[in-house]
């Protein structure tokens, strides 16, 4: 029991079965799927279930790389949903070009989408250097891309609001005909093998945890620790197209202002749910990308019980308050404690 | 509880995930006596310590406290305090930015309204009584490293302190301080506090205490009277093994001498970074084993960093085999067969949170590649093979480093090294806070692996270990190599002397 | 350092102003005649929504120099900083002030400021807690007439029953408050059925959930009073992904406010029933109230309520979505 308690998977899947089982008692139709058909007449799977699938892979694509930039640089990126305006606003500009309202895409999807993680990446960049060479502080260096990220993403297509007629551009935010689950699942899942594939065929994972736990052990052990941070916030830019191309090809627009609005509240909160230290070392992908569908299964719940939008943070708040109480050393080993307590006079009674 | 004891530890247990670190150990300290706890690293000393000063909670046993009719419960380092028991730690763990008194004062409950005049009085009053050369109104990091321990013992001996508990005090004192704090050792005997001393230097063990209990492995090895107990016999007590003397491995293994104008591996030529120690040059032969020495703060570190490319190299070259080489990084080094051990093994050393296994493989993997991963298996071969190799003391290789006792987690930095097989590696300190038998393995290593041919330079603070393993030694004062010792001139008398420049050399 | 950046740029700006009235001579104190007629304009950030965009490219393409307008432009989104940008302009000597004010309060003193020097004051589109006699004429969108229009309309379908999702703007703006306090006062008088009630913060995304939320509860509604475009189009992607028909002579009745160019399309398409019009085209109202003042009289009402319309799926025309998208 101790060994499960520690272990750090524990704690997502703790609480995902509380929430779960909170959902059961309310409700059991929460988990009811139904397959229905959408207006083009394509088979679709639809629930709550469904919602969380759909929503939370976003948030789990976002959380691969804000767990490695969490390892690396031991603090978080803050500007991943002005980023996401950014790259959103530039795949829009490259398929609509100057027109706004064009009836056809000036440009096939994957280059636009290509094109977006170039720009993605070299903001990436950006808040990377800032970070790894400059020594600045990552939630200091990434507030200036906070602040100025949704003015860049308005300025690329000139405050206009583009908008894609091309039905095929809504299928990555969507259903693709034919198969009922929603597409940004195998996105996610598409993400999620690439990086277990990286970090069983790369030392990315040892590398990033040597930096994030001693950098100075990592130099002196031929580490270029400079690099890593940079290198990871780099892959974070990466997610972070991916995850904007779902966003607007959710409504074949963008709404500067808003697309994306605290993604990177729930990103991290997707890190720190899967048990990883925020200041930095050692990391359990797995348990990262479980915390992500999490949140969204919280976020999917509180709405089911009709929790208004601008209340959402609250509760939010109260889970980050559980989630660093109980991973506080202290508090779990007063629970072991108390555990083995329990078990202990559970044998002698039954002695 | 016996008469005049004022503590007693009865069947104290202890579990880690994995490790029992504590086994029904029995612990009783009287009142006036100096009481040393001894035992290699991974006995139990500290976590003994831990469970006396609530740090960590006990998992079986009991405590008992003169003064209390029933086994007391501590949860806490405060609680602890209150109750009479108070430690001072290795590391000073008061305020440098705070003056004496307020460090004395700090935090003990006097309430929002202090009255300075009165505080800074009664504590002058205290220094001088224990004789300690302080000012109330001094600022505590204007004080030496051994007044400001003082500091630390005044304020326990202020706050009523019946067990007091020094944690490797003298480690980093010099002999005259190592002195005062003695002296001041005695005084509070005489006041009938019991101390409980945590040290590795035998010297000083003889010189103060008035009983040893001996730890080992999680156990109470026994509890003796100083005189009862030769250092021989405390040493192979402590290493559960007999052995006949520490310094017996110089006779075993015969140091390398090298053939008069052998080319040397490395050549280093004006090598200079920016740590600030001057330009130097050096060089060491096929299966040397050499050092340098020098005091603490000399440069003997900063010279082996800028070999390695810790630093950053501003000027000098550096020949391997006779041909020039660039080191400007670590990786560099590492490339050209360079191993380099770090001085302070927490901060540069381990990695703490990650598992004696990844420890162990780090440096192979990065100079394999950042696309070739050792598969599971290949590192689990790796290290098995080296935590059986140096007898590394761990529950398994996914264990965390930093669980592991000092000494073992030194054995695992150098294990990383040995498996690189660098034809030259440097040690710096490797004996440093580690326990005797460990000492003497590491030094029978070093020798070993010269005699297979591997140059190596050992730095250590201990002279006569380096007179045991070296065959030539660089002395440096000042930031500066000052000279280099040979054959005859290796004794500690002409180091000494060389280090302190009174005497010139012959030539 | 932020106050030496912003003495260089008073600094300059004062040159500026200085050469300005030294080119139009004549066109000293009341400007005016055969001279450029000097506006001062501080609106909100454009980027901040497709409303602001359509209402600052509306005021820069009446206010022109063609027209007989020196016009220069500060956005801000925060109080203090269109304040620091008041007192530059009143340095500069312009003639007329428009503003559009991020935050209703702290306006007085640099106002009288703008009265002591002899400008004229229009506020547009917001109005603040200031003495009227501060400013000469504020234009503004009556929020609440909005909310009743759309309301009106939504009662003259004459629906058997009344299941509605509302989904809200930001609390607490004017906006929400107007748009939502209709829609609670038919709720309460005609019996109308609230199915969920939920801020989505203007942000389609969140308007997504919302609906997808209700779908997936099973609750029956046949209407969806979204308070912006944005939201009503993120209620559509829901339905859609549902096969929810909505639309003219559908399942579901979709509105929208705010008349985006795109929006209006739907409409014409038949998606949409309903969008009701935020008027951000103030400059001709604007325009009006300077011709006024320039002729020497006061304006006949000091607040100028703008008219707005409510489109309707069914008579919408495609000029009416030329000419009054946004």
């Amino acid at each position: 029991m101790s060994k499960i308690l520690k272990n750090q998977i524990f704690i997502p899947i703790a609480a995902l079965l509380l929430l779960a089982v909170f959902n059961l008692i309310m409700d059991p139709s929460f988990f009811k799927i139904t397959l229905g058909y959408n207006s083009a007449g394509d088979p679709v799977l639809s629930g709550y279930l469904m919602t969380i699938l759909d929503y939370g892979s976003e948030l789990a694509i976002l959380a691969i790389g804000m767990t490695l930039v969490t390892a690396a640089s031991g603090g978080q990126d803050i500007s991943v949903g002005a980023a996401i305006a950014i790259s959103g606003s530039v795949v829009l500009r490259v398929l609509c070009g100057r027109d706004h309202h064009a009836e056809t895409m000036q440009a096939p999807i994957i280059v636009a989408f290509l094109i977006s993680c170039v720009v993605a990446m070299i903001f990436g960049a950006f808040n990377g250097t800032l970070v790894a060479f400059f020594k600045i502080q990552p939630m200091v260096a990434t507030l200036i891309l906070f602040t100025a990220g949704r003015s860049i993403a308005a300025w690329i297509n000139n405050n206009e609001l583009p908008i894609v007629n091309e039905v095929r551009f809504s299928y990555f935010g969507g259903f693709i005909p034919g198969i009922p689950i929603p597409t940004p699942f195998f996105i996610a899942a598409a993400c999620v093998i690439v990086i277990f594939l990286v970090l069983k065929f790369t030392n990315l994972g040892l590398y990033t945890q040597t930096v994030g736990i001693n950098e100075n052990a990592s130099r002196l052990n031929g580490l270029n620790p400079e690099f890593i941070k940079f290198l990871a916030f780099v892959i974070l830019g990466l997610c972070v197209a991916v995850a904007a191309l779902i966003k607007v090809s959710r409504l074949s627009t963008i709404n500067y202002s808003v697309i994306a609005k605290d993604i990177e509240m729930d990103a991290i909160l997707a890190v720190a749910l899967g048990g990883n230290a925020l200041s930095g070392g050692k990391f359990n992908m797995t348990a990262s990308i479980l915390g992500a569908y999490v949140i969204q299964f919280l976020t999917t719940t509180l709405y089911k019980f009709n929790v208004p939008a601008d209340a959402l943070p609250a509760y939010k708040a109260v889970v980050v308050i559980l989630l660093v109480v109980f991973s506080a050393p202290v508090v779990r080993d007063f629970i072991s404690a108390q555990w083995k307590r329990l078990t202990k006079k559970g044998v002698t009674e039954n002695a | 509880m016996k008469e005049n004891a004022i503590l007693e530890m009865k069947a104290i247990d202890k579990v880690f995930p994995g490790v029992l670190a504590l086994q029904g150990v029995d612990f009783t300290l009287c009142a006036g006596e100096i009481h040393a706890l001894m035992g290699e690293n991974g006995a139990g000393k500290s976590t003994l310590i831990k469970v006396l000063t609530g740090v960590y909670s006990k998992d079986g046993g009991q405590i008992y406290l003169k003064g209390y009719d029933k086994p007391v419960i501590i949860r806490s380092p405060q609680e602890a305090q209150k109750m009479g028991i108070s430690t001072v730690y290795q590391e000073i763990t008061l305020c440098p930015n705070l003056s004496v008194a307020e460090n004395m004062y700090i935090g003990r409950g006097e309430g929002v309204r202090v009255n300075w005049k009165k505080i800074n009085e009664k504590a002058d009053a205290i220094l001088k009584s224990l004789d300690i050369p302080a000012k109330a109104t001094q600022q505590l990091s204007s004080c030496s490293i051994a007044v400001q321990q003082m500091v630390a013992i005044a304020r326990a001996v202020d706050m009523d302190c019946k067990v007091l508990i020094l944690d490797e005090p003298t480690s980093s004192l010099d002999e005259q301080e190592v002195a005062k704090l003695f002296k001041l050792m005695r005084d509070l005997k005489e006041r009938g506090v019991g101390i409980i001393f945590v040290t590795h230097f035998l010297d000083q063990v003889y010189e103060v205490c008035d009983k040893i209990t001996v730890l080992r492995d999680g156990r109470l090895v026994g509890e003796y009277e100083i005189k009862d107990l030769p250092r021989v016999q405390l040493v192979s007590k402590m290493l559960g093994k007999e052995l006949d003397d520490l310094s017996d491995i110089s006779g075993e293994h015969k140091k390398f001498q090298a053939e008069p104008n052998t080319p040397p591996v490395f050549e280093a030529v004006g090598l200079q970074s920016d740590a600030g120690i001057k330009p130097f040059d050096f060089y060491i032969q096929k299966g040397e084993v050499n050092g340098f020495t020098g005091l603490l703060g000399s440069g003997r570190s900063e010279c082996v960093r800028a070999i390695f490319g810790a630093d950053r190299v501003l000027g000098g070259t550096v020949k391997k085999d006779g041909n020039a080489i660039k080191i400007a990084k670590p990786i560099d080094a590492m490339r050209n067969g360079i191993g380099y051990l770090p001085e302070d093994r927490k901060v540069d050393g381990i990695v703490g949170e990650l598992s004696v296994r990844e420890n162990i493989i780090l440096a192979l993997q990065v100079l394999k590649g950042f696309f070739k991963p050792f598969s599971r298996a290949e590192a689990a071969r790796f290290a098995d093979e080296y935590i059986k190799l140096l007898d590394i003391k761990t529950a398994s290789a996914d264990t965390p480093i930093k669980s592991l006792s000092g000494g073992n987690q030194q054995k695992v930095i150098l294990a990383r090294w040995l498996l690189t097989h660098p034809e030259y590696l440097i040690l710096d300190e490797p004996t440093r806070g580690i326990d005797v038998g460990t000492k003497v393995d590491i030094q029978k290593l070093v020798l070993k692996l010269a005699s297979e041919g591997m140059s190596i330079t050992f730095i250590s603070s201990e002279t006569d270990e380096m007179l045991r393993t070296c065959s030539r030694m660089v002395v440096m004062r000042d930031r500066a190599v000052v000279g280099e010792l040979t054959d005859d001139d290796l004794t500690q008398g002409k180091i000494m002397s060389t280090i302190a420049g009174g005497e010139k050399k012959d030539e | 350092m932020k106050k030496k950046v912003l003495a260089v740029v008073m600094a300059a700006a004062m040159v500026l102003g200085l050469t300005a009235c030294g080119g139009a001579a004549p066109a000293a104190d009341g400007g005016g005649d055969g001279g450029l007629i000097k506006i001062g304009i501080i609106n909100n950030d454009p980027n901040e929504s497709g409303y602001r965009t359509a209402n600052d490219k509306d005021l820069k393409a009446t206010f022109t120099e063609a027209n007989g307008f020196q016009a220069s432009f500060a956005y801000s989104l925060k109080n203090d900083e269109q304040i620091t940008a008041a007192q530059k302009f009143i340095q500069d000597g312009v003639d007329y002030l428009l503003l559009s004010a991020a935050d209703t309060a702290g306006w007085d003193s640099v106002l009288k400021d703008a009265q002591a020097a002899g400008i004229h004051v229009i506020l547009f589109d917001r109005t603040i807690d200031a003495d009227p006699s501060l400013y000469s004429a504020s234009i503004v969108s009556d929020m609440d007439k909005e909310g009743e229009t759309a309301v009106n309309w939504l009662k003259g379908q004459n629906l058997s029953e009344y299941n509605i999702i509302h989904i809200q703007g930001v609390m607490g703006s004017a906006a929400q408050k107007g748009r939502s306090g209709a829609v609670d006062a038919a709720a309460a008088s005609d019996g109308w059925n609230i199915v969920t009630q939920q801020t989505a913060e203007w942000n389609a995304e969140k308007a997504q959930q919302i609906v997808q939320s209700v779908i997936d509860a099973g609750t029956p509604f046949n209407v969806i009073y979204a308070e912006n475009d944005d939201m009503a189009k993120g209620a559509v992607a829901a339905l859609d992904k549902a096969n929810i028909s909505h639309g003219v002579g559908k399942d579901v009745i979709v509105m929208g406010f705010d008349c985006n160019k795109w929006a209006l399309q739907e409409l014409l398409d038949q998606n949409w029933n309903y969008d009701g019009q935020c008027n951000p085209f103030q400059s001709q109202y604007i325009l009006d109230v300077i011709k006024t003042l320039e002729s020497g009289q006061e304006p006949a009402q000091k607040t100028i309520i703008m008219d707005e319309k409510g489109f309707d799926a069914t008579t919408i025309t495609a000029d009416d979505v030329n000419n009054y998208g946004i």
